[in-house]
Protein backbone atom coordinates (compact mmCIF):
# COMPACT_ATOMS: atom_id res chain seq x y z
CA UNK A 1 0.00 0.00 0.00
CA UNK A 2 0.94 3.71 -0.34
CA UNK A 3 3.51 2.89 -3.02
CA UNK A 4 2.87 6.14 -4.84
CA UNK A 5 4.39 8.05 -1.91
CA UNK A 6 7.86 6.58 -2.49
CA UNK A 7 9.93 8.08 -5.33
CA UNK A 8 12.40 5.15 -5.14
CA UNK A 9 9.63 2.84 -6.29
CA UNK A 10 9.27 4.75 -9.56
CA UNK A 11 12.23 2.76 -10.80
CA UNK A 12 11.98 -0.89 -11.62
CA UNK A 13 13.10 -2.40 -8.31
CA UNK A 14 11.67 -4.73 -5.72
CA UNK A 15 12.99 -3.57 -2.39
CA UNK A 16 13.10 -6.30 0.27
CA UNK A 17 15.87 -4.92 2.49
CA UNK A 18 13.76 -2.93 4.91
CA UNK A 19 15.53 -4.42 7.91
CA UNK A 20 18.62 -2.51 6.77
CA UNK A 21 16.83 0.72 5.96
CA UNK A 22 13.41 1.70 4.70
CA UNK A 23 12.63 3.86 1.69
CA UNK A 24 11.64 7.47 2.28
CA UNK A 25 8.29 8.96 1.31
CA UNK A 26 8.20 12.17 -0.71
CA UNK A 27 6.99 14.21 2.28
CA UNK A 28 10.16 13.35 4.23
CA UNK A 29 12.41 14.19 1.29
CA UNK A 30 10.52 17.46 0.72
CA UNK A 31 10.82 18.43 4.37
CA UNK A 32 14.61 17.98 4.21
CA UNK A 33 14.77 20.26 1.20
CA UNK A 34 12.38 22.73 2.82
CA UNK A 35 14.76 23.19 5.75
CA UNK A 36 17.77 23.82 3.52
CA UNK A 37 15.87 26.08 1.15
CA UNK A 38 13.69 28.10 3.50
CA UNK A 39 15.08 28.29 7.05
CA UNK A 40 18.51 26.66 7.00
CA UNK A 41 19.86 28.23 10.19
CA UNK A 42 21.26 26.59 13.32
CA UNK A 43 19.10 25.41 16.17
CA UNK A 44 18.94 26.85 19.70
CA UNK A 45 21.31 29.70 18.87
CA UNK A 46 19.80 32.55 16.91
CA UNK A 47 17.68 35.56 17.66
CA UNK A 48 16.27 36.03 14.20
CA UNK A 49 13.04 34.76 12.62
CA UNK A 50 14.34 31.82 10.63
CA UNK A 51 16.38 30.58 13.59
CA UNK A 52 13.23 30.73 15.67
CA UNK A 53 11.46 28.71 12.97
CA UNK A 54 14.24 26.08 13.14
CA UNK A 55 13.75 25.72 16.89
CA UNK A 56 10.02 25.34 16.48
CA UNK A 57 10.39 22.63 13.85
CA UNK A 58 13.18 20.83 15.71
CA UNK A 59 11.31 20.75 19.01
CA UNK A 60 8.11 19.84 17.22
CA UNK A 61 9.76 16.58 16.19
CA UNK A 62 10.64 15.91 19.81
CA UNK A 63 6.98 16.25 20.71
CA UNK A 64 6.01 14.00 17.80
CA UNK A 65 8.45 11.35 19.03
CA UNK A 66 7.17 11.66 22.59
CA UNK A 67 3.64 11.11 21.39
CA UNK A 68 4.65 8.29 19.02
CA UNK A 69 6.30 6.20 21.76
CA UNK A 70 3.94 7.46 24.49
CA UNK A 71 6.70 8.85 26.68
CA UNK A 72 5.62 10.84 29.71
CA UNK A 73 7.99 13.80 29.41
CA UNK A 74 9.45 15.69 26.49
CA UNK A 75 12.92 15.71 28.07
CA UNK A 76 12.96 11.92 27.95
CA UNK A 77 13.55 12.18 24.19
CA UNK A 78 17.24 12.57 23.28
CA UNK A 79 18.20 12.92 19.63
CA UNK A 80 21.17 10.81 18.60
CA UNK A 81 22.77 9.75 15.33
CA UNK A 82 20.99 6.38 15.46
CA UNK A 83 20.31 3.22 17.47
CA UNK A 84 23.99 2.43 17.82
CA UNK A 85 24.83 5.75 19.42
CA UNK A 86 21.95 5.47 21.87
CA UNK A 87 22.96 2.00 23.04
CA UNK A 88 26.58 3.08 23.43
CA UNK A 89 25.52 6.18 25.32
CA UNK A 90 23.63 4.24 27.95
CA UNK A 91 26.24 1.51 28.26
CA UNK A 92 29.13 3.97 28.58
CA UNK A 93 27.36 7.01 30.05
CA UNK A 94 25.18 5.23 32.59
CA UNK A 95 25.97 1.58 33.24
CA UNK A 96 29.73 2.02 33.14
CA UNK A 97 29.42 4.21 36.24
CA UNK A 98 27.02 1.84 37.93
CA UNK A 99 28.08 -1.72 37.30
CA UNK A 100 30.74 -3.47 39.31
CA UNK A 101 32.82 -6.57 38.90
CA UNK A 102 30.72 -9.73 38.48
CA UNK A 103 27.51 -7.79 37.94
CA UNK A 104 25.73 -9.49 35.09
CA UNK A 105 24.23 -8.20 31.85
CA UNK A 106 21.84 -10.59 30.11
CA UNK A 107 21.50 -10.52 26.34
CA UNK A 108 20.77 -13.25 23.75
CA UNK A 109 22.73 -14.82 20.93
CA UNK A 110 20.44 -13.19 18.38
CA UNK A 111 21.20 -9.59 19.28
CA UNK A 112 22.61 -7.14 16.76
CA UNK A 113 26.27 -6.10 17.19
CA UNK A 114 25.09 -2.75 18.60
CA UNK A 115 23.47 -4.52 21.52
CA UNK A 116 26.45 -6.84 22.07
CA UNK A 117 29.69 -4.91 21.68
CA UNK A 118 28.91 -2.02 24.09
CA UNK A 119 28.31 -4.65 26.79
CA UNK A 120 31.43 -6.62 25.83
CA UNK A 121 33.27 -3.36 26.35
CA UNK A 122 31.93 -3.13 29.93
CA UNK A 123 33.09 -6.69 30.47
CA UNK A 124 36.60 -5.44 29.79
CA UNK A 125 36.47 -2.15 31.69
CA UNK A 126 34.27 -3.11 34.65
CA UNK A 127 34.67 -6.86 34.86
CA UNK A 128 30.96 -7.24 34.09
CA UNK A 129 29.80 -10.75 33.16
CA UNK A 130 27.76 -11.30 30.00
CA UNK A 131 25.04 -13.92 30.26
CA UNK A 132 22.82 -15.28 27.51
CA UNK A 133 19.11 -15.94 27.82
CA UNK A 134 18.63 -19.31 26.10
CA UNK A 135 16.47 -19.25 22.97
CA UNK A 136 13.74 -21.84 22.52
CA UNK A 137 13.39 -24.19 19.54
CA UNK A 138 12.02 -21.37 17.38
CA UNK A 139 14.93 -19.15 18.52
CA UNK A 140 12.45 -17.12 20.58
CA UNK A 141 12.92 -15.49 23.97
CA UNK A 142 10.36 -16.67 26.50
CA UNK A 143 9.63 -15.28 29.93
CA UNK A 144 10.36 -18.72 31.37
CA UNK A 145 13.86 -18.70 29.92
CA UNK A 146 14.44 -15.17 31.17
CA UNK A 147 13.49 -16.31 34.67
CA UNK A 148 15.89 -19.24 34.38
CA UNK A 149 18.75 -17.07 33.17
CA UNK A 150 18.49 -14.44 35.90
CA UNK A 151 20.93 -14.83 38.78
CA UNK A 152 21.41 -12.80 41.93
CA UNK A 153 24.11 -10.86 40.03
CA UNK A 154 21.89 -9.85 37.11
CA UNK A 155 21.64 -6.06 36.90
CA UNK A 156 20.64 -5.43 33.29
CA UNK A 157 18.63 -7.20 30.60
CA UNK A 158 19.23 -5.73 27.17
CA UNK A 159 17.12 -7.03 24.30
CA UNK A 160 15.92 -6.19 20.85
CA UNK A 161 12.14 -5.91 20.76
CA UNK A 162 12.29 -7.59 17.33
CA UNK A 163 15.53 -9.22 16.20
CA UNK A 164 16.92 -8.57 12.76
CA UNK A 165 17.46 -12.17 11.65
CA UNK A 166 14.81 -14.20 13.49
CA UNK A 167 12.23 -11.42 13.58
CA UNK A 168 10.57 -12.65 16.75
CA UNK A 169 8.55 -10.13 18.75
CA UNK A 170 9.74 -10.47 22.32
CA UNK A 171 7.39 -10.38 25.34
CA UNK A 172 9.02 -7.21 26.63
CA UNK A 173 6.24 -6.09 28.95
CA UNK A 174 6.25 -9.37 30.86
CA UNK A 175 10.04 -9.46 30.97
CA UNK A 176 10.22 -5.90 32.28
CA UNK A 177 7.64 -6.57 34.96
CA UNK A 178 9.56 -9.59 36.20
CA UNK A 179 12.93 -7.82 35.90
CA UNK A 180 11.77 -4.82 37.91
CA UNK A 181 10.53 -7.09 40.68
CA UNK A 182 14.16 -8.19 40.91
CA UNK A 183 15.66 -4.70 40.61
CA UNK A 184 17.00 -5.33 37.13
CA UNK A 185 17.17 -2.60 34.50
CA UNK A 186 15.71 -3.32 31.05
CA UNK A 187 17.19 -1.79 27.91
CA UNK A 188 15.37 -2.08 24.61
CA UNK A 189 16.95 -2.04 21.16
CA UNK A 190 13.89 -0.99 19.19
CA UNK A 191 15.64 -0.54 15.82
CA UNK A 192 13.70 -3.35 14.13
CA UNK A 193 10.37 -2.79 15.84
CA UNK A 194 9.84 0.96 15.93
CA UNK A 195 8.56 1.32 12.37
CA UNK A 196 6.63 -1.94 12.40
CA UNK A 197 4.62 -2.28 15.60
CA UNK A 198 3.13 0.11 18.12
CA UNK A 199 5.49 1.19 20.91
CA UNK A 200 4.32 2.39 24.30
CA UNK A 201 7.25 2.93 26.64
CA UNK A 202 5.03 3.56 29.65
CA UNK A 203 3.03 0.42 29.10
CA UNK A 204 6.22 -1.61 28.55
CA UNK A 205 7.77 0.22 31.53
CA UNK A 206 11.23 -0.09 30.01
CA UNK A 207 14.10 1.94 31.43
CA UNK A 208 15.93 2.86 28.22
CA UNK A 209 15.19 2.44 24.55
CA UNK A 210 17.13 3.27 21.41
CA UNK A 211 16.06 3.40 17.76
CA UNK A 212 16.86 4.92 14.38
CA UNK A 213 14.75 7.17 12.17
CA UNK A 214 15.91 5.59 8.93
CA UNK A 215 14.27 2.26 9.68
CA UNK A 216 10.89 4.01 9.96
CA UNK A 217 10.74 6.06 6.74
CA UNK A 218 12.88 8.83 8.22
CA UNK A 219 16.30 10.12 7.20
CA UNK A 220 19.64 8.45 7.98
CA UNK A 221 21.83 9.88 10.73
CA UNK A 222 19.02 10.48 13.22
CA UNK A 223 17.99 8.37 16.15
CA UNK A 224 16.37 8.62 19.54
CA UNK A 225 17.43 7.54 22.96
CA UNK A 226 14.51 7.30 25.35
CA UNK A 227 15.09 6.94 29.05
CA UNK A 228 13.00 7.35 32.15
CA UNK A 229 13.61 10.90 33.31
CA UNK A 230 15.06 9.99 36.69
CA UNK A 231 17.53 7.65 34.99
CA UNK A 232 18.47 9.99 32.15
CA UNK A 233 19.31 12.62 34.79
CA UNK A 234 22.21 10.35 35.74
CA UNK A 235 23.50 9.66 32.26
CA UNK A 236 26.90 11.25 31.85
CA UNK A 237 27.26 13.00 28.49
CA UNK A 238 29.91 11.37 26.32
CA UNK A 239 30.13 14.38 24.07
CA UNK A 240 31.03 17.70 25.67
CA UNK A 241 30.99 21.01 23.89
CA UNK A 242 28.68 23.55 22.38
CA UNK A 243 24.98 23.64 23.10
CA UNK A 244 25.09 21.32 26.10
CA UNK A 245 26.87 23.62 28.54
CA UNK A 246 25.23 26.26 30.69
CA UNK A 247 28.41 28.13 31.53
CA UNK A 248 32.10 27.60 32.22
CA UNK A 249 34.89 29.83 33.48
CA UNK A 250 37.63 27.38 34.27
CA UNK A 251 37.98 23.62 34.73
CA UNK A 252 36.43 23.82 38.18
CA UNK A 253 33.38 25.76 37.18
CA UNK A 254 31.56 23.96 34.40
CA UNK A 255 27.81 23.77 34.37
CA UNK A 256 25.79 21.66 32.00
CA UNK A 257 22.28 22.32 30.78
CA UNK A 258 19.23 20.34 31.75
CA UNK A 259 17.84 17.40 29.78
CA UNK A 260 17.51 16.86 26.89
CA UNK A 261 20.06 19.46 25.72
CA UNK A 262 22.75 18.18 28.09
CA UNK A 263 22.98 15.00 26.03
CA UNK A 264 22.87 16.69 22.62
CA UNK A 265 26.24 18.40 22.25
CA UNK A 266 27.25 20.08 19.02
CA UNK A 267 25.17 21.15 16.06
CA UNK A 268 22.73 18.31 15.53
CA UNK A 269 21.45 16.81 12.30
CA UNK A 270 18.83 19.55 12.09
CA UNK A 271 17.49 18.73 8.63
CA UNK A 272 17.30 15.07 9.61
CA UNK A 273 15.46 15.68 12.87
CA UNK A 274 12.96 18.01 11.23
CA UNK A 275 12.31 15.59 8.36
CA UNK A 276 12.00 12.77 10.90
CA UNK A 277 8.94 14.56 12.24
CA UNK A 278 7.30 14.16 8.85
CA UNK A 279 8.08 10.43 8.88
CA UNK A 280 6.32 10.04 12.22
CA UNK A 281 3.27 11.93 11.02
CA UNK A 282 3.28 9.83 7.87
CA UNK A 283 3.32 6.51 9.77
CA UNK A 284 0.67 7.74 12.19
CA UNK A 285 -1.60 8.64 9.31
CA UNK A 286 -1.38 5.09 7.98
CA UNK A 287 -1.63 3.64 11.49
CA UNK A 288 0.86 1.35 13.19
CA UNK A 289 -1.66 -1.44 13.75
CA UNK A 290 -2.54 -1.42 10.09
CA UNK A 291 1.16 -1.61 9.16
CA UNK A 292 1.76 -4.51 11.56
CA UNK A 293 -1.24 -6.45 10.25
CA UNK A 294 -0.28 -5.88 6.64
CA UNK A 295 3.27 -7.10 7.20
CA UNK A 296 2.16 -10.13 9.16
CA UNK A 297 -0.22 -11.19 6.38
CA UNK A 298 2.32 -10.59 3.63
CA UNK A 299 4.93 -12.57 5.54
CA UNK A 300 2.55 -15.46 5.95
CA UNK A 301 1.83 -15.35 2.24
CA UNK A 302 5.57 -15.47 1.48
CA UNK A 303 6.38 -18.22 3.99
CA UNK A 304 3.46 -20.38 2.82
CA UNK A 305 4.89 -20.24 -0.70
CA UNK A 306 8.53 -20.73 0.28
CA UNK A 307 7.66 -23.82 2.33
CA UNK A 308 6.45 -25.48 -0.84
CA UNK A 309 9.88 -25.16 -2.49
CA UNK A 310 11.97 -28.20 -1.50
CA UNK A 311 15.38 -26.55 -1.89
CA UNK A 312 14.51 -23.62 0.41
CA UNK A 313 15.43 -23.91 4.10
CA UNK A 314 13.69 -21.30 6.22
CA UNK A 315 15.50 -20.38 9.43
CA UNK A 316 12.57 -18.62 11.12
CA UNK A 317 9.37 -20.38 10.14
CA UNK A 318 7.35 -18.86 12.94
CA UNK A 319 7.59 -15.13 13.30
CA UNK A 320 5.16 -12.26 13.55
CA UNK A 321 7.33 -9.59 12.01
CA UNK A 322 8.12 -9.03 8.34
CA UNK A 323 11.49 -10.81 8.42
CA UNK A 324 12.14 -14.11 6.62
CA UNK A 325 15.63 -15.64 6.72
CA UNK A 326 16.39 -18.62 4.53
CA UNK A 327 18.90 -20.41 2.35
CA UNK A 328 18.79 -22.16 -1.00
CA UNK A 329 20.36 -25.53 -0.21
CA UNK A 330 23.81 -25.93 -1.69
CA UNK A 331 24.10 -22.32 -2.82
CA UNK A 332 25.94 -19.61 -0.92
CA UNK A 333 23.56 -16.86 0.20
CA UNK A 334 25.51 -14.13 -1.53
CA UNK A 335 25.24 -15.93 -4.87
CA UNK A 336 21.47 -16.02 -4.49
CA UNK A 337 21.48 -12.30 -3.70
CA UNK A 338 23.53 -11.64 -6.86
CA UNK A 339 21.08 -13.73 -8.87
CA UNK A 340 18.07 -11.81 -7.53
CA UNK A 341 19.89 -8.56 -8.18
CA UNK A 342 19.87 -9.41 -11.87
CA UNK A 343 16.09 -9.11 -11.62
CA UNK A 344 16.38 -5.84 -9.64
CA UNK A 345 15.38 -7.51 -6.41
CA UNK A 346 17.16 -6.14 -3.35
CA UNK A 347 17.74 -8.67 -0.56
CA UNK A 348 20.45 -8.98 2.03
CA UNK A 349 22.91 -11.87 2.34
CA UNK A 350 25.22 -12.49 5.26
CA UNK A 351 25.19 -12.77 9.01
CA UNK A 352 23.31 -9.45 9.35
CA UNK A 353 25.54 -8.21 12.19
CA UNK A 354 24.30 -11.02 14.44
CA UNK A 355 27.61 -12.81 14.49
CA UNK A 356 27.07 -14.82 17.66
CA UNK A 357 23.81 -16.24 16.31
CA UNK A 358 25.44 -18.76 14.00
CA UNK A 359 26.03 -21.41 16.66
CA UNK A 360 22.45 -21.08 17.81
CA UNK A 361 20.77 -21.59 14.44
CA UNK A 362 23.50 -23.69 12.84
CA UNK A 363 24.03 -21.49 9.79
CA UNK A 364 26.46 -18.62 9.42
CA UNK A 365 24.91 -16.78 6.52
CA UNK A 366 21.38 -16.40 5.25
CA UNK A 367 19.36 -14.53 2.70
CA UNK A 368 17.06 -12.10 4.46
CA UNK A 369 13.86 -10.71 3.05
CA UNK A 370 12.49 -7.95 5.26
CA UNK A 371 9.10 -6.62 4.27
CA UNK A 372 7.38 -3.29 4.75
CA UNK A 373 3.92 -1.96 4.01
CA UNK A 374 4.82 -0.85 0.48
CA UNK A 375 5.76 -4.38 -0.56
CA UNK A 376 3.08 -6.27 -2.44
CA UNK A 377 1.75 -9.75 -3.10
CA UNK A 378 2.88 -9.36 -6.71
CA UNK A 379 6.44 -8.64 -5.60
CA UNK A 380 6.40 -11.71 -3.38
CA UNK A 381 5.12 -13.79 -6.31
CA UNK A 382 8.00 -12.58 -8.48
CA UNK A 383 10.51 -13.50 -5.78
CA UNK A 384 9.02 -16.94 -5.21
CA UNK A 385 8.95 -17.71 -8.90
CA UNK A 386 12.63 -16.79 -9.27
CA UNK A 387 13.57 -18.91 -6.26
CA UNK A 388 11.55 -21.94 -7.29
CA UNK A 389 13.89 -22.96 -10.11
CA UNK A 390 17.23 -24.03 -8.64
CA UNK A 391 18.78 -24.79 -12.03
CA UNK A 392 17.98 -21.28 -13.13
CA UNK A 393 19.67 -19.88 -10.02
CA UNK A 394 22.78 -22.00 -10.65
CA UNK A 395 22.82 -20.97 -14.28
CA UNK A 396 22.35 -17.27 -13.75
CA UNK A 397 24.02 -16.52 -10.43
CA UNK A 398 27.50 -16.08 -11.90
CA UNK B 1 35.29 -17.68 -24.33
CA UNK B 2 32.13 -19.72 -24.74
CA UNK B 3 29.69 -18.75 -21.99
CA UNK B 4 28.49 -22.29 -21.35
CA UNK B 5 32.03 -23.57 -20.99
CA UNK B 6 32.88 -20.69 -18.67
CA UNK B 7 29.87 -21.43 -16.48
CA UNK B 8 30.64 -25.14 -16.47
CA UNK B 9 34.23 -24.61 -15.31
CA UNK B 10 33.25 -22.15 -12.58
CA UNK B 11 30.38 -24.29 -11.30
CA UNK B 12 32.54 -27.41 -11.34
CA UNK B 13 35.21 -25.72 -9.21
CA UNK B 14 32.48 -24.29 -6.95
CA UNK B 15 30.68 -27.57 -6.37
CA UNK B 16 33.80 -29.75 -6.30
CA UNK B 17 36.55 -27.43 -5.12
CA UNK B 18 40.10 -28.74 -5.15
CA UNK B 19 41.74 -29.34 -1.79
CA UNK B 20 38.91 -27.93 0.31
CA UNK B 21 39.86 -29.58 3.59
CA UNK B 22 41.21 -28.60 6.96
CA UNK B 23 44.88 -29.04 7.76
CA UNK B 24 46.44 -30.21 11.00
CA UNK B 25 49.99 -30.56 9.58
CA UNK B 26 52.09 -27.84 11.24
CA UNK B 27 54.41 -27.54 8.25
CA UNK B 28 51.64 -25.60 6.49
CA UNK B 29 51.46 -21.83 6.86
CA UNK B 30 47.92 -20.59 7.47
CA UNK B 31 46.41 -17.25 6.47
CA UNK B 32 42.91 -15.80 6.44
CA UNK B 33 41.52 -14.13 3.35
CA UNK B 34 38.46 -11.94 3.63
CA UNK B 35 37.29 -8.61 2.41
CA UNK B 36 35.18 -5.98 4.06
CA UNK B 37 32.63 -5.55 1.33
CA UNK B 38 31.30 -9.09 1.34
CA UNK B 39 30.85 -12.08 3.59
CA UNK B 40 33.41 -14.40 2.00
CA UNK B 41 35.86 -15.72 4.52
CA UNK B 42 38.43 -18.44 3.84
CA UNK B 43 41.55 -19.82 5.45
CA UNK B 44 44.36 -20.81 3.11
CA UNK B 45 47.04 -23.34 4.10
CA UNK B 46 50.26 -23.43 2.08
CA UNK B 47 53.20 -25.80 2.21
CA UNK B 48 56.34 -24.26 0.73
CA UNK B 49 59.56 -26.26 0.68
CA UNK B 50 62.83 -25.13 -0.86
CA UNK B 51 61.16 -22.32 -2.77
CA UNK B 52 58.51 -24.56 -4.28
CA UNK B 53 54.78 -24.53 -3.47
CA UNK B 54 54.26 -28.18 -2.62
CA UNK B 55 50.62 -27.96 -1.60
CA UNK B 56 47.73 -25.56 -0.91
CA UNK B 57 44.47 -26.32 0.86
CA UNK B 58 41.61 -24.10 1.99
CA UNK B 59 38.60 -23.96 4.29
CA UNK B 60 35.73 -21.58 4.82
CA UNK B 61 32.54 -20.13 3.41
CA UNK B 62 32.56 -18.17 0.22
CA UNK B 63 30.48 -17.45 -2.87
CA UNK B 64 30.70 -19.31 -6.17
CA UNK B 65 33.20 -16.88 -7.68
CA UNK B 66 35.50 -16.80 -4.62
CA UNK B 67 35.35 -20.55 -4.10
CA UNK B 68 35.97 -21.43 -7.74
CA UNK B 69 38.70 -18.81 -8.01
CA UNK B 70 40.42 -20.32 -4.97
CA UNK B 71 40.11 -23.82 -6.40
CA UNK B 72 41.53 -22.74 -9.77
CA UNK B 73 44.34 -20.83 -8.11
CA UNK B 74 45.26 -23.88 -6.06
CA UNK B 75 45.20 -26.11 -9.14
CA UNK B 76 47.50 -23.75 -11.01
CA UNK B 77 49.95 -22.85 -8.25
CA UNK B 78 50.82 -26.26 -6.82
CA UNK B 79 54.26 -27.27 -8.06
CA UNK B 80 55.29 -23.75 -9.02
CA UNK B 81 58.36 -21.98 -7.68
CA UNK B 82 57.77 -18.79 -5.72
CA UNK B 83 58.90 -16.76 -8.73
CA UNK B 84 56.54 -18.61 -11.08
CA UNK B 85 53.70 -18.19 -8.59
CA UNK B 86 54.32 -14.44 -8.37
CA UNK B 87 54.24 -14.20 -12.15
CA UNK B 88 50.94 -16.11 -12.24
CA UNK B 89 49.40 -13.90 -9.57
CA UNK B 90 50.58 -10.74 -11.32
CA UNK B 91 49.00 -11.86 -14.59
CA UNK B 92 45.76 -12.89 -12.91
CA UNK B 93 45.42 -9.52 -11.20
CA UNK B 94 46.24 -7.75 -14.47
CA UNK B 95 43.44 -9.66 -16.20
CA UNK B 96 40.86 -8.82 -13.53
CA UNK B 97 41.93 -5.17 -13.61
CA UNK B 98 41.70 -4.99 -17.43
CA UNK B 99 45.44 -4.66 -18.03
CA UNK B 100 47.69 -6.64 -20.37
CA UNK B 101 48.34 -10.23 -19.35
CA UNK B 102 49.59 -13.56 -20.63
CA UNK B 103 46.53 -15.66 -21.36
CA UNK B 104 48.36 -18.98 -21.72
CA UNK B 105 49.96 -18.69 -18.33
CA UNK B 106 46.59 -18.47 -16.55
CA UNK B 107 45.08 -21.70 -17.94
CA UNK B 108 41.55 -22.11 -16.47
CA UNK B 109 42.07 -18.82 -14.63
CA UNK B 110 40.93 -17.03 -17.78
CA UNK B 111 37.31 -17.89 -16.96
CA UNK B 112 37.34 -14.57 -15.05
CA UNK B 113 38.50 -12.52 -18.04
CA UNK B 114 35.16 -10.72 -18.16
CA UNK B 115 34.60 -10.37 -14.43
CA UNK B 116 35.45 -6.65 -14.72
CA UNK B 117 31.96 -6.23 -16.20
CA UNK B 118 30.55 -6.96 -12.75
CA UNK B 119 32.66 -4.68 -10.63
CA UNK B 120 31.10 -5.93 -7.39
CA UNK B 121 32.43 -9.44 -8.15
CA UNK B 122 36.01 -8.48 -8.96
CA UNK B 123 36.81 -8.65 -5.28
CA UNK B 124 35.37 -12.18 -5.17
CA UNK B 125 37.72 -13.42 -7.90
CA UNK B 126 40.67 -11.75 -6.17
CA UNK B 127 39.83 -12.99 -2.67
CA UNK B 128 42.26 -15.94 -2.41
CA UNK B 129 45.06 -13.82 -3.83
CA UNK B 130 44.92 -11.48 -0.84
CA UNK B 131 46.00 -14.35 1.40
CA UNK B 132 48.46 -16.10 -0.86
CA UNK B 133 50.34 -12.85 -1.55
CA UNK B 134 50.72 -12.20 2.17
CA UNK B 135 52.04 -15.71 2.69
CA UNK B 136 54.57 -15.41 -0.12
CA UNK B 137 55.67 -12.06 1.34
CA UNK B 138 56.12 -13.66 4.74
CA UNK B 139 58.10 -16.53 3.22
CA UNK B 140 60.42 -14.17 1.37
CA UNK B 141 61.09 -11.91 4.34
CA UNK B 142 61.92 -14.81 6.63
Amino acid sequence: MNREDFPMLNQDIIYFDNGATTLKPKCVIDKTVEYYEKYGASAHRGDYDIAYKVDQEYENTRELVRDFIHAKYLEEIIFTAGSTEGLNLIASGFFKNLLEENDEVLITKSEHASNVLPWFSLAKTNGVKIGYIPLDDNHYVTLENVKKAITSNTKVISLASITNVIGDIRPIKEITEYAHEHNIFVVLDAAQSIGHIKTDVQDLDIDFMSFSAHKMCGPTGVGVLYGKKELLENVEPLLLGGGMNESFDNEQEVYYKELPTRLEAGTPNIAGVIAFGEAIKYLQTIGMDKIADYEKNLRKYLVDKLIMIPHIDIVNLESDSGIVSFNVSGIFSQDVAYYLNKYNICVRAGSHCAKILKKEVGVTNTIRVSLYFYNTVEEVDTLVELLSDKDKILKEML
Amino acid sequence: MDENLRREIILDHYQNPKNKESVEDTRYQKINSNNESCIDNIDIYVLIEEGIIKDIKFQGEACAISTSSTSIMITNLIGKTIEEAKEYIQNFEAMVNEKEYNEELLKEGIVYNEIYKQSNRKTCALLPYIGIKKLIDQYETK
